[in-house]
Formats: structure tokens, C-alpha cells, sequence
């Protein structure tokens, strides 16, 4: 056995309750494992333990006992560890010790003492390999987020360990690169016999090749260690507020028992025959509103262009509106510019060229903090943007600085708070967060300022269904109700979908459609050239010989909708 | 905001292809020597030799001209600030005093004076040049490689390389701080009052070094994980060993200071005196 | 005393150099006296040292002051560069009496990481700069001590104010031992 752990509990020194909890977990030697559950639930937690950061970068108390590779990990130190267990952390810019590509990936190397020209050549290997092998002399400022991800698997790869450890490799992936990173990770068990262990919030894109086994858990506990077909048959990802992967969700809707033995793990090989009658059944009986559509401008693009340098152009021509009352979102590849234009909207620079109008108004002149008070943006790095060390001060501070009375700062925070699922931590210091937890706080921060127009760059990075729907259904009642703008960065094809009704895609700095989601997906030329992914839900319409997928996507949302309203009403 | 700052570009020339310890230990020999001497002769010539390196170096104006403006400036406001402290600093120094002219009261012009101060902008001068050559031309990671060569440990040989590799994110975040707070209301004013004003940066300078007492964790966790520290010694992608010319040049500083030293303490002081 | 010298000083010496070279940019003018301001990197390198030990504060003093200068004024004062790291070393000699990284920074610590400051900027600014000054740059004693007392009047109030913010701030970040609960 590789990995074992038995009766196993952790518990940080600063908290009171243990973060794990009687751990039973065996991995064997070349087996790939997918570890899923709710944010903050000791997923990052349990990583530590095996790659040695706990106990001894995070000292804790241990109950129980583990082993790895048959040593007590506790003798092996880090080091000995590292020498087992190879990490691809959460966080990737932490990850980037180098000055350049070429020596963040010799980094390994250089600290066993290997000779210089033997150095040269593994990197040069290992390069060629994740395909970074033109990128050597870059720095990490001059690559984009997939790119990032490469050099931090090849650093780990050139060190020949028997278990890769990934910490949700495709967050603030685009589609597209996230799936070319699912199949590296593949390709490198395969050709490395490696162990690999992946954590991952995206379970439908983590599936997209083979896993064995698939862990679930959930408040430090395991739930679940089933494999793939076994797991998606079961009803605990929807008792854990995970999202199944699309096409299953969508047959579970239809009232369609899904059985192992149709192979669930992936829509491609799924056998759809048991259920085909029963789903058609279902699509016919959903009904579809009419969409209302609003048509006053707020924000207003016009031909911007921008570049950092003054002569690489980043964005180039872009041109677009944003509508009162509207949910709208912004998708493309990595790298395409969509968070300089989001700065651009919030005065962080000015665009070299073009106009942007805020109620018809030029705003060219207004300084950041003016536009501040029409704009909210949630950037895509929380830690840029929390600037207190408790949640609550950090939370109230927008509030504080406008004056607000003490009273309605308290309850308006504690509303937020609530509605981001953070109450409960209310009193806690920003460090003991988990990822997704931080970049709720900086979402909280934006909402309780209550802004006209919302910009939030990868609001559900990292995040669970039951926050990622708690937080979306609050932004789509502020929308609803208030007449809210709301304009989503994302990656997520199906958040796009499902909550947004327009969408406009920028690659490579250009505006190359301004659309309904549903539309776009369609567009083979420009999910393309955007690096974007139709859904498994398409999959799954043409699989069951559905011609209109688009009118399937949208019975299936609509559906969703009806059930969370219906939940909705009965609990607030 | 990184407009102002000199940094390494690369390019093809006998300078760049040196060790960054052989530019460091130039760069050192050179500015004690022209810190210790007054010689006039000795700095004149080391002036002139210094921007000859700078031209071989293919240093261009666009790479260190902001930053020249501002040494101009400073040094300007130096050698005023001098002349007010103590006008007769150079009488002083010389023994003697040739009054040319009055300014007010007390505050005469000699020429010791002048021939002093002209003396500090020399000095100044001449460390300049070979500042600007040594960041221009030095490659940051193999500066940092070929410290540890010279028998620095590689302890401290790496944290000068996470220096160099930080400074652009940090300046970085500090940009993205400073607008996510003004975007929420949070603007430095201008008001006067002292204390307000050192109040005004805590909004920018918290979030900062927190965030970076955070990312100190998290990058050494990374270098844990990656074995950093794990033996003795370490080698390097970067490393440069030393050549030829490499011996050539540090035997070059080396001579050629000594015998600077020796020349400006040959009259007994280290000031060249063209008064007496 | 703090005197380890491990992976996680190697990495605070260094992001610490990067900060202490960011913030070279951010002065408070005091307006009446000639390259003379507030320096809030001063206070920084204070809260470094108070937390890392002296080996880091020295790094980052005399790196980071010398990386400053030649990054943005092009040339290196010397004779201010090593007051700075001996800044980082008085202060940092005292770290763990100050016991901000476990969560009591307050009262007495509080107090003793000021007169622990005050002392060394004295002895660094009102001392070791301008005699510095003197012996290499050969400049005016009067002008000298008067920019030494200037600097060191900065650096003391500067830190006595943001310095001591930061270590406060810092020590409630590091909850204590078992003290964090999900409240309802
Ligand atoms: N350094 C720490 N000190 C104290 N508590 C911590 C620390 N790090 C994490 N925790 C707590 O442990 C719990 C689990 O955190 P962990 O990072 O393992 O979550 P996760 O499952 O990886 O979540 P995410 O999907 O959001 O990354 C969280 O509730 C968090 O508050
Ligand atoms: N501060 C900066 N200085 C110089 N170039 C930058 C800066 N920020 C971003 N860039 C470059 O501008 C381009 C667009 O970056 P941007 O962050 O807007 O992309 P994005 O669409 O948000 O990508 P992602 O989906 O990965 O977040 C990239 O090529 C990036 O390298
Ligand atoms: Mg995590
Ligand atoms: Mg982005």
C-alpha cells in the first residue's frame, strides 16, 4: 500500500474542532484517485498530510496513525517526502520560485546537486513534454494562467516521484486548456506509472479521462471511496451540495435511476438506452417561459482599445453594452484581456482608445473610487483585495469608510455574511480561510456596498454548488429585484448558461460575439477560437437524438430553476 | 510606477557575458575607491573610464534616463545643502580661502569651496555610470548562481535571487491594492497634517505586507516541497563559471584601485590640493 | 534569541528585500528639510526584524537599502546603507521578547519593541550615519549630524506609529492556540 491512513485526525492548532476526522484511506501504487467535496471541507487539509506540509509547516495535533510508502511520514520529514510525493499547489504563482521558466522547473534538480549539463537535459525533456519547451526564457509575469500550470507540473515531474499531488489544477482554467491539462495529467500516470491524486471542485471536467476511484468528503470526514460508475450512481454528491456531472444531473431530473452498469463516468461511453424513453418524456413536459428582455444601457464600450506597453495591444476595438437589470457575462481564452477590461470599466487604466459611458456619461475622467461608487468588481486574485485581517472588518470596511451608521453597518454585513456562508466565521482572522472561503469574502465585500453594476472575475473559482447557487441566486435576486447590472468573468460554460441571458466573447483582445449563451455553444468557429467547451448536456442531446440542444440546455435550466424557487420560497 | 526603475536587459557584448561576480566586485572596488579618494586626477580618470564601460556596455538613454534626471536632481539639492551647512568646508580641508564673490551675511564663494563641492559631484559621478552597468547588464539569476560561487552561502545567495524575482509582484500587487481600495472608496487625500498623512498609507502598506507575510508561507512551503535545503551545497541551471576575461577584469579593478589608493595617499591626505 | 537561519528566513529575507524595495517609493514628505521623509519602508523593516530575527533584518536592511538606491536613484550612499542593517540587527536581537508571531503583542511587549527601536535608530542615525558620512564622504559634521538627527526623528516616529500598527495587526492574524469556533 502507497498511502494509508487509519483513524486519522487532524486538528490546526489554532482551531478548536478537528479539520479531519477518523481518516480511513488506502491508495495503491498506480492508482489515480479524485478526491471531491465542499469548499472548506479539509480537501488542501488532507494534501498537507500527505506531502508533510502538516505537521510540519502547519502544526496541529495528530491522532491516529498514516503511513506513506511505508515509512511514518512524520520521520520522513518534508524532505523524504518530497522524494515520494510531488505537489502542484492550489495557489501556482506561490509555486513559481524561479526567475524564469527554465530554473523554476531545474528548481528540484538544483537542490539534489545534479550536474549542470545533466540539468539542462532533463529540463529540456521534461519541457517538451508538458509543451513548454519555446517558454524557457519567460518570466512568470509573461505567461498566462495554463501556462503557469505546465511549468508547475513539469517542475514537479523532473523529480521522479511516485505520487503526483494535484490541488485543483483547473481552477481559472479556460475550458479548453483545462481539459489539455486533464490529459497531461493522464499522459504523465501513463508514461510515469505514477500514483496520481487529483482535487478537484470540477468533477464533470476532472472525469474527463479515467479515474479509478473517487473520494468524497465532506466536514473532514469520508463519505464516500467508490469507483467512478459506483459513485455517480449514488445520490451523496447531491446530499454533499456538489453538482453531478451535467448529463447525469439532467437524466437524475428526468426521474431516471442511473445504474453502474451504464457507465456513467463519461457521456461518450455512457449507455443512454435505459433511459432515453423517460428522459424524452421529461423534456416534453418541461415548458419554457419567454425571456424578458430590458433594454436601457448603463455601461456603454466603445471601440476600446488598450495595451500595457504601448505596443503589444491587449484589447483592440471592443465594443459592447451592458443593460439595466441585466445578467450578462464575458468568456474566453486565457489571456484574451477580460480582467484588463474589467479594470478598464473600473478606471484601474485608462483605455488608449475608445469610450466608456456610464449612464450615457463619459467616465474617462472619473477617478477610481468615483467610478467605485456605480461599479463593484470582485477581482479574480482575492488576495489583492483583502486589505483587514478579521472577515468582519474587512466586510464592513466599504460601509466604514462611507460612514454608515454603526448599526447598519452590523447588519448589513451580518446579511452578506449570511448569504456568503460565512456567518459562522464571522469573528475569524482571513488567514485560517480555505481558497474558496477568501473569495467569498471578497464577494461579500462587493455586495454589502450594494453598487448599480457588479463585475465579479470568476465568482465561482473554487467553489461548491451549494455556494456557488447560494451566491448566484442572491446576485440573481439583487438582479430580479433591485434591477441590478450583473457581469460575470468565467470560465464555467454552464454557469454562463445558466444565469446569464447575452454573452460576449473576447479572444486575443478582440470582440468576436455578442450573443445568447445558447448561441454561442452552437458556433463550432467560435467555441474554437475561444477556447471554449459546449457542455455535456450537447453530448447528451445528441446522443439521444435530440436536434435542438440548446432547447434541451435551457429545459434543463429552466427545470433547475423551478426547484430552487420552489426551495427558495420555502425557506426564506 | 515601474517606469522609473533600471533593470536587466539582455544584450550581446563582452560585459553582459561576464560573471555578475566579477561586475559585482568591480562595481564594489570601484565605488570604495571613489568613495575613499579625493584625488581629482584619480576621479577624473575613473570618470572617463566609467563611461567608456557604460558605451561598451550598449547602455541607451531610454534604459537609464528618468533615473539620471532624478540623481541630477538630488545631487543638486546635495551640494546646495552643503554650501548653506558649511560654507567653508573646503577652506577647511585646503588651508587656505580665495574669496570671488558674496552671496548674503555670512556666506561667502571661495574657490576651495568650489573646488570641493566639484570634487563630491565627481565622486558621485563616477559610481553612476558603473551602477547603471552593473544592473543593466547583470542577469538576475545567474547573479544570484554565481554569488554562492564566490563562497557566499546559498542561503543568502537565493534570498537575493526571491528579491529580485518578488520585486515585480510585490510593486505589482501594490498597484492592484491600491485601486481595489479606491474602487471601494478608500482614496489616499492629500490633507495636510502629519499624522493623517502617515495614517493615508495604512490602507496600501497593510494589505501588502500582509499579503506578502502570507506568500513568504506559501512560497517557502513551495521550496520545502521542492527540497530547497536539503543538502549542503546546491547547483545551478543559471551558473556561470569564471573565465579569462573574467579573471582579467577582477585583476583589472583590483590593480587599478590599489594604485589609485596609493596615488591619492601619496601626498600624506587623501585630498589632492591644487592651492598650495 | 532568534538566530535560525532556515527555508522560511531564507524566503522572508528575500520577499522582505522585494517589499523594502516597493515601498522606497511611498515618502511622506516632511517638507522642510532637503531629501529628508518619512520613510514607511523604515517601519517595515522594524516589523520584519521584530518577527524574522536579526539575520533577516540585516539582509533587509543592507539589501534592500542598497537594491533600493541602485534601482531608483542609480548610485549607492553607503554611508546609509549600513545604518539600516544595523537597524535590523538591534531590533531583530530582541524578536522573541516581543512575541508577535504568538499572538501577545501588547502592554509591556509592546512597550519594550518601542525603546528597543528608539535606541537602535539612535544608535544607527544620530551615530553610525554620520560618522559614516564623514569618514568616506569627508562632508560637513554639522550637516551630516543635522540629516543624522532628521532621519533618526523619522524612522523613530514613523515606526512608533506604523511599526507598532503592523506588529499589532499581525499578532491578531496568528489566532491563538484552539481559539477558533464556528459561532452561530
Ligand atoms: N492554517 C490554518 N489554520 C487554521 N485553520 C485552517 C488553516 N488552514 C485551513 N484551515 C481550516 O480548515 C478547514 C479546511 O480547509 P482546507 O483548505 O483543507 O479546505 P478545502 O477543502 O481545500 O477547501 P477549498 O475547496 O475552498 O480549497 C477550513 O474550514 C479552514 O478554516
Ligand atoms: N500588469 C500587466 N502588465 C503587463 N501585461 C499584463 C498585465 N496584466 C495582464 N497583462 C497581459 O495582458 C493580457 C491579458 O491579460 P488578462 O489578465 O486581462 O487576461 P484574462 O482574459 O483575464 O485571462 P484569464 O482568463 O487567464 O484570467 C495577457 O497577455 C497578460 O499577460
Ligand atoms: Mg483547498
Ligand atoms: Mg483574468
Amino acid at each position: 500500500m502507497l498511502i494509508e491512513f487509519k483513524d486519522f485526525s487532524f486538528k490546526y492548532r489554532a482551531q478548536a474542532e478537528p479539520t479531519l476526522k477518523n481518516i480511513n484511506l488506502a491508495i495503491e501504487s498506480g492508482e489515480k484517485v479524485l478526491i471531491v467535496g465542499p469548499s472548506g471541507c479539509g480537501k488542501s487539509t488532507l494534501a498537507h498530510c500527505i506531502n508533510g506540509l502538516v505537521p510540519f509547516m502547519y502544526p496541529g495535533e495528530i491522532t491516529g496513525s498514516y503511513s506513506i510508502d511505508g515509512n511514518d511520514p512524520q520521520k520522513l520529514g518534508i524532505f523524504g517526502l518530497s522524494k515520494i510525493v510531488g505537489t502542484v499547489m492550489q495557489d501556482t504563482d506561490g509555486q513559481f520560485v524561479g526567475l524564469t521558466v527554465a530554473e523554476d522547473v531545474a528548481f528540484a534538480l538544483e537542490n539534489d546537486c545534479v550536474k549542470e549539463s545533466a540539468m539542462k537535459q532533463k529540463v529540456d525533456e521534461v519541457s517538451k513534454a508538458v509543451f513548454i519547451d519555446d517558454l524557457l526564457d519567460h518570466s512568470p509575469k509573461e505567461l498566462s494562467g495554463g501556462q503557469k500550470q505546465r511549468v508547475s507540473m513539469a517542475g514537479v515531474m523532473v523529480d521522479d516521484v511516485k505520487v503526483f499531488l494535484f490541488d485543483e489544477p483547473l481552477a481559472n482554467l479556460d475550458p479548453k486548456t483545462g481539459k489539455s491539462a486533464i490529459a497531461l495529467i493522464d499522459d504523465i500516470q501513463k508514461r510515469q506509472q505514477a500514483t496520481i491524486i487529483i482535487i478537484e471542485h470540477r468533477l464533470e471536467d476532472a472525469l474527463y479521462r479515467d479515474v479509478d476511484r473517487i473520494v468524497l468528503i465532506n466536514d473532514g470526514m469520508i463519505v464516500a471511496d467508490m469507483r467512478p460508475d459506483d459513485f455517480l450512481s449514488t445520490d451523496l454528491l447531491e446530499k454533499a451540495g456538489i453538482r453531478y456531472p451535467l448529463y447525469v444531473e439532467a437524466l437524475r431530473h428526468a426521474g431516471c435511476q442511473i445504474t453502474p452498469g451504464s457507465k456513467p463516468q463519461h457521456i461518450e461511453s455512457m449507455d443512454l438506452s435505459g433511459y432515453r424513453q423517460k428522459f424524452l418524456d421529461w423534456m416534453q413536459s418541461v415548458t419554457l417561459p419567454k425571456p424578458g428582455i430590458t433594454k436601457n444601457v448603463i455601461l456603454s464600450i466603445n471601440d476600446v482599445g488598450f495595451s500595457y506597453d504601448k505596443t503589444h495591444p491587449v484589447l483592440s476595438d471592443v465594443s459592447f453594452d451592458i443593460h439595466k437589470g441585466e445578467m450578462m457575462s464575458i468568456v474566453g481564452k486565457n489571456g484574451a484581456g477580460k480582467s484588463t477590461l474589467a479594470g478598464l470599466i473600473c478606471g484601474f487604466n485608462i483605455q488608449d482608445s475608445g469610450t466608456i459611458l456610464l449612464d450615457g456619461e463619459d467616465i474617462t475622467a472619473l477617478s477610481i473610487k468615483e467610478r467605485g461608487e456605480h461599479i463593484g468588481y470582485v477581482m479574480q486574485n482575492p488576495n489583492q483585495m483583502i486589505s483587514k485581517p478579521m472577515i468582519f472588518d474587512e466586510v464592513a470596511l466599504g460601509l466604514v469608510v462611507r460612514s454608515k451608521p454603526e448599526d447598519e453597518v452590523k447588519q448589513r454585513v451580518a446579511d452578506t455574511l449570511r448569504i456568503c456562508g460565512l456567518y459562522e466565521m464571522r469573528n475569524w482572522p482571513i488567514s485560517a480561510l480555505s481558497f474558496g472561503q477568501k473569495k467569498r469574502v471578497t464577494i461579500a465585500s462587493i455586495l454589502v456596498m450594494d453598487p448599480e453594476l457588479i463585475i465579479l472575475d470568476e465568482p465561482t473559482a473554487g467553489q461548491d454548488l451549494r455556494h456557488y447557487t447560494e451566491i448566484m441566486e442572491f446576485l440573481r435576486r439583487l438582479n430580479r429585484e433591485s434591477g441590478k447590472a450583473i457581469a460575470m468573468i468565467t470560465h464555467d460554460m454552464h454557469l454562463m448558461l445558466e444565469y446569464t441571458n447575452r454573452a460576449v466573447v473576447i479572444t486575443d483582445g478582440r470582440l468576436i460575439a455578442d450573443d445568447t449563451p445558447a448561441n454561442i455553444l452552437t458556433n463550432d468557429e467560435i467555441t474554437e477560437r475561444a477556447f471554449l467547451k459546449r457542455t455535456s448536456l450537447y453530448d447528451l442531446a445528441s446522443k439521444m437524438g435530440i436536434d435542438d440542444a440548446p432547447g434541451l440546455c435551457n429545459r434543463f435550466i429552466h427545470y433547475e430553476r423551478s426547484l430552487k424557487d420552489g426551495r427558495q420560497s420555502s425557506f426564506v | 510606477m515601474a517606469g522609473r526603475v533600471l533593470s536587466y536587459e539582455k544584450k550581446d557584448t563582452w560585459i553582459h557575458e561576464l560573471s555578475g561576480v566579477t561586475k559585482l566586485i568591480f562595481f564594489l572596488a570601484w565605488s570604495i575607491t571613489s568613495m575613499i579618494s579625493y584625488d581629482t586626477r584619480v576621479l577624473v580618470v575613473m570618470l572617463i573610464l566609467s563611461i567608456a564601460i557604460l558605451r561598451a556596455s550598449k547602455t541607451e538613454w531610454r534604459q537609464v534616463g528618468t533615473v539620471f534626471k532624478f540623481i541630477l536632481l538630488f545631487l543638486v539639492i546635495n551640494v546646495i545643502a552643503i554650501f548653506f551647512f558649511s560654507p567653508y568646508q573646503g577652506c577647511e580641508i585646503y588651508g587656505s580661502k580665495t574669496v570671488i564673490g558674496h552671496l548674503f551675511g555670512n556666506y561667502y564663494f571661495t574657490k576651495e569651496q568650489l573646488f570641493y563641492e566639484a570634487n563630491i559631484i565627481l565622486k558621485y559621478m563616477t559610481v553612476v555610470p558603473s551602477v547603471f552597468m552593473f544592473i543593466v547588464s547583470t542577469d538576475p539569476s545567474e547573479f544570484a548562481a554565481s554569488l554562492n560561487r564566490v563562497g557566499i552561502s546559498y542561503y543568502v545567495a537565493y534570498s537575493i535571487a526571491i528579491a529580485l524575482r518578488y520585486i515585480p509582484d510585490i510593486q505589482d500587487d501594490y498597484v492592484k491594492i491600491k485601486n481595489a481600495e479606491a474602487a471601494r472608496g478608500i482614496e489616499l487625500s492629500k490633507k495636510a497634517g502629519l499624522l493623517s498623512r502617515i495614517k493615508n498609507t495604512t490602507p496600501i502598506l497593510f494589505p501588502l505586507v500582509f499579503t506578502s507575510m502570507n506568500r513568504i508561507d506559501v512560497v517557502s512551503s513551495a521550496m520545502e516541497l521542492r527540497g530547497f535545503g536539503k543538502n549542503k551545497k546546491r547547483t545551478w541551471y543559471r551558473g556561470k563559471s569564471l573565465r579569462a576575461a573574467d579573471y582579467a577584469v577582477i585583476a583589472f579593478a583590483v590593480i587599478f584601485c590599489t594604485a589609485a589608493l596609493i596615488i591619492t595617499f601619496r601626498g600624506g591626505s587623501r585630498f589632492y590640493n591644487p592651492f598650495r | 534569541m532568534k538566530f535560525k537561519f532556515g527555508i522560511k528566513e531564507v524566503v522572508a529575507a528575500g520577499i522582505g528585500t522585494a517589499l523594502f524595495v516597493a515601498l522606497t517609493e511611498i515618502q511622506i514628505p516632511l517638507g522642510f528639510i532637503p531629501n529628508t521623509a518619512l520613510q514607511p519602508r523604515a517601519a517595515l523593516l522594524a516589523f520584519l526584524s521584530a518577527v524574522f530575527g536579526p539575520i533577516v533584518g540585516c539582509i533587509v536592511g543592507l539589501a534592500g537599502h542598497a537594491l533600493g538606491d541602485a534601482l531608483f536613484y542609480g548610485s549607492v550612499w553607503w554611508s546609509w546603507v549600513f545604518p539600516d542593517a544595523l537597524f535590523g540587527i538591534g531590533v531583530g536581537l530582541f524578536a522573541s521578547k516581543f512575541a508577535i508571531t504568538e499572538g501577545d503583542f501588547t502592554g509591556k511587549n509592546l512597550i519594550m519593541f518601542n525603546v528597543v527601536q528608539a535606541v537602535s535608530n539612535a544608535i544607527a542615525w544620530i551615530v553610525l550615519a554620520p560618522v559614516l558620512d564623514i569618514l568616506i564622504y569627508a562632508e560637513p559634521a554639522n550637516k551630516v549630524f543635522a540629516q543624522g538627527f532628521f532621519a533618526f526623528l523619522g524612522n523613530f516616529i514613523i515606526t512608533l506609529i506604523l511599526g507598532t500598527l503592523l506588529g499589532v495587526g499581525y499578532s491578531k492574524i496568528g489566532a491563538k492556540t484552539g481559539s477558533l469556533k464556528k459561532e452561530d
